[in-house]
């Protein structure tokens, strides 16, 4: 961190390199007296032009490739890509029940373990005065440990599938190359069952000890809404004021602009602005889709925060993401309780032109993708419109509120408590770096 | 223009144990996956924060210690100015320079740029190309600076990872064999993907590590640990094209993805580029 303090009662707090986020992001914030100037989340995460070489590969090597935008949530990635191409394809009503049943499996396990490195050992040591989980861990090893073991526990649910957490390789467009093995599923669901007990006593730890500034705001909460079940793969795409469209109409529905502090595209809800898409968004538009061992938590949860839903505080995303955390264990469980090694893992799919888009919610909100392909399933066009893209306004709104309250901080605690909101929104700064055809896209407005 | 973060909240609490080897992790052009890796040792994170002194590691910690560092490890390719020049740094600072994963020893799935031409890709993609600052090329670290191990993968395997730090720590050479995917498939008893499923498998001539995790899916190897030493890319290439007729097209693919810009899989996709194009 740096700051200036000049003549005129300027002062600028720079944190040059956001730590405990992925990715590569800076904290600009510019104060004049008791004024605030200026405040940028910039992210230099440098370009790596996934949608520009993506021209010309097969259909089916898209969701290994996508899965290297980020290697926290791969398989958001590979579940978006997968969705959408199915629909390019022309099969996405050919998808067994089971295939779909095993997705949302494998999704479970990338957002217990990301959901629970997140909120242990990036966002936790903010509410407990930590620069770190590794000196958090010298007080409070008890937590870190029982962190750790579900952390694991994701991890070995994604790799039981998908052969390992970071790029599974058993996934393909279609499905899986591979249909989970029985001894696998019997093997692991005892551990499962326990880590979901004592995720349920995490979270109320959390709910019961920990501070939440109070930073109330009127936010557009945007996620996938389906009829049944809490969003994770399929559904469509609610707000709660008002916005409801179908996948494939989601790009009429947002603009995105490039600016010039940042390799990421800022999305707004056309003629609305900025929304904000992930834990708190989800569980404020779908709670009483939860399932019942979440559901039975929520109350007490809300009691021992004095808050009902919704939550309109991004302070709370810490105790959303908990309890969907115990919601993707509770149905891991489930899934592993039932499971039965069904007929195929996966459909035949016979190359074609066309165009699909789908999103997913990824642990950090929705991730959607586009492509087009031509009648040997070479791909044309790709466009991906990753979560942390979609709220960077909103975290920039956040942190101008925040900053008003921070004219008499010291500079060094201020920005501690700036950083502290970012990680907030788990910011995935590897993700949110993509590049968009705005030649092409003539319904764009561009900034 | 980049600063650090502040080290003042920097309370090592281990400061008993000061003579520790210092570790820091780096990150360039990259998905944070191999960083990630190093948080996926669940069972042995904290006895390793232990061991050695995380020093400066930003997805995981605030505090930075100032270098120099004992060992750094290395994430990322190298892809804009500013990375061109801070890699340069990087070097002095730490006494052993370890690269993790596909992106640093070969330039990774981003280097597929390199064939490309960048300020087509940048209009391709952005609003305001003059924003963008970033490099014709994404190349491994060795194309930079002297590296003194490179370990394999997209990502990484996490064992192998920590085979590398503890061996480093002991003073003993890392136990990483070299040889192809194929002999760990063999060893497992999986059934050959190539032969028996009529698949396009590059086990015969991608380095191990990660112990022949496709073929345990039904999957053909797709290369993610690259190149292994002394391939015989020319004949599976051929192979692959009379057995099972790949076309030149899909082979130059195969071998140019999460490694394709390492010798020899970078040759064996050019001349199937070649090849492809003359039909
Ligand atoms: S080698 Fe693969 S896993 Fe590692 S940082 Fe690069 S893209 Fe990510
Ligand atoms: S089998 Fe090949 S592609 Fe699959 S994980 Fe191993 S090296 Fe990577």
């Amino acid at each position: 961190m740096s700051a200036e303090q000049t003549k005129s009662d300027i002062r600028t707090i720079r944190v040059g390199a956001l730590a405990r986020v992925e990715g590569e992001g800076a904290l600009h914030l510019v104060m004049d007296g008791d004024q605030v100037d200026d405040v940028r989340l910039e992210i230099y995460e440098p370009p790596r032009f996934y949608e520009a070489f993506l021209r010309g590969r097969s259909f089916r090597e898209v969701p290994d490739i996508t899965a290297r935008i980020c290697g926290i949530c791969p398989v958001a990635y590979q579940m978006g890509s997968c969705h959408a191409l199915e629909k390019a394809m022309g099969v996405f009503d050919q998808v067994d029940d089971s295939i779909h049943l095993m997705r949302d499996y494998l999704y479970a396990g990338e957002w217990i373990e990301s959901h629970v490195l997140h909120m242990f050992l990036l966002h936790l040591p903010d509410f407990l005065g930590y620069e770190s989980a590794i000196s958090m861990a010298a007080d409070h090893a008890d937590i870190v440990q029982r962190a750790l073991r579900i952390k694991k526990l994701g991890n070995a649910i994604v790799s039981s599938i998908g052969g390992r957490s970071v790029h599974p390789v058993g996934v393909c467009v279609g499905g899986f190359y591979a249909p989970l093995d029985p001894k696998k599923a019997t093997a692991l669901l005892p551990e499962v069952k326990a880590c979901l007990d004592d995720m349920c006593e995490l979270v109320l730890f959390v709910a019961r000890n920990l501070e939440y500034p109070d930073l109330e705001r009127d936010y557009e909460f945007l996620s996938l809404c389906p009829d049944e079940g809490y969003p994770m793969n399929l559904g469509r795409i609610r707000s709660n004021k008002g916005l409801d469209v179908e996948q494939e109409e989601f790009l009429d529905a947002i603009e995105e602009r490039h600016v010039k502090h940042s390799t990421a595209l800022h999305a707004r809800i056309r003629t609305r602005g900025s929304y904000m898409v992930g834990p708190l968004a989800r569980l404020n538009l779908n709670a009483e889709k939860l399932h019942p061992r979440a559901a039975e938590l929520l109350p007490k949860v809300c009691d021992a925060l004095g808050k009902k839903l919704p939550w309109t505080n991004s302070f709370l995303s810490l105790p959303a993401r908990g309890l969907e955390t115990v919601h993707a264990l509770a149905l891991a469980a489930d899934i592993l309780e039932n499971y039965e090694r069904p007929a195929r893992s996966r459909i035949d799919i016979t190359p074609r032109a066309g165009i699909g888009g789908h999103g997913t919610e990824a642990p950090r909100g929705l991730c959607w993708h586009q492509y087009r392909t031509d009648d040997a399933g070479m791909i044309t066009d790709a466009r991906i419109i990753p979560p942390t893209s979609q709220n960077q306004s909103t975290i920039e709104e956040d942190l101008r509120l925040l900053a008003n309250r921070l004219v008499d901080t010291p500079d060094e605690q201020a920005a501690l408590q700036c950083e502290h909101l970012i990680r907030n929104y788990d910011p995935c700064i590897s993700c949110s770096v993509h590049f968009l055809d705005f030649n092409r896209s003539q319904k764009k407005c561009r900034a | 223009m980049m600063s650090t973060p502040s080290t003042t909240s920097a309370q090592e609490t281990n400061a008993a144990t000061a003579v520790r080897p210092k570790l820091a992790v780096y990150k360039f052009s990259s998905c944070d996956g191999c960083q990630l890796s190093l948080l996926n040792l669940e069972d042995e994170l904290l006895a390793l924060a232990n061991a050695v002194e995380i020093a400066f590691f930003l997805e995981a910690r605030r505090a930075v210690v100032p270098p120099p560092y004992d060992v750094g490890l290395v994430e990322g390719s190298i892809s804009t100015p500013e990375e061109a020049e801070r890699i340069q740094q990087v070097r002095r600072d730490c006494r052993t320079l370890i690269t993790i994963g596909a992106c640093a020893t070969s330039g990774g799935i981003q280097a597929l740029k390199n064939w490309g031409d960048t300020e087509e890709f940048v209009r391709y993609v952005y609003a305001h190309p003059e924003y963008i600052d970033t490099l014709d090329t994404a190349t491994p670290i060795a194309a930079h600076v002297f590296v003194d191990f490179e370990l394999r993968g997209c990502p990484v395997n996490e064992r192998q990872l920590l085979e590398l730090i503890t061996a480093h720590l002991a003073g003993r050479r890392p136990n990483i064999p070299s040889h192809s995917v194929c002999i760990e498939c063999k060893r497992k008893g999986y059934p050959c993907v190539l032969v028996s499923q009529a698949e396009p498998c590059l086990g015969p001539v991608t380095h191990a590590g990660c112990g022949a995790l496709c073929p345990s899916c039904s999957r053909a190897c797709y290369g993610c640990f690259g190149p292994m030493e002394h391939p015989n890319v020319e004949s599976l290439g051929s192979w692959l094209n009379e057995r099972q007729a790949r076309g030149h097209r899909e082979l130059s693919h195969m071998f140019r993805s999460f490694n394709g810009y390492l010798e020899p899989f970078k040759q064996a996709s050019e001349s199937h580029e070649r090849r492809a194009n003359q039909v």
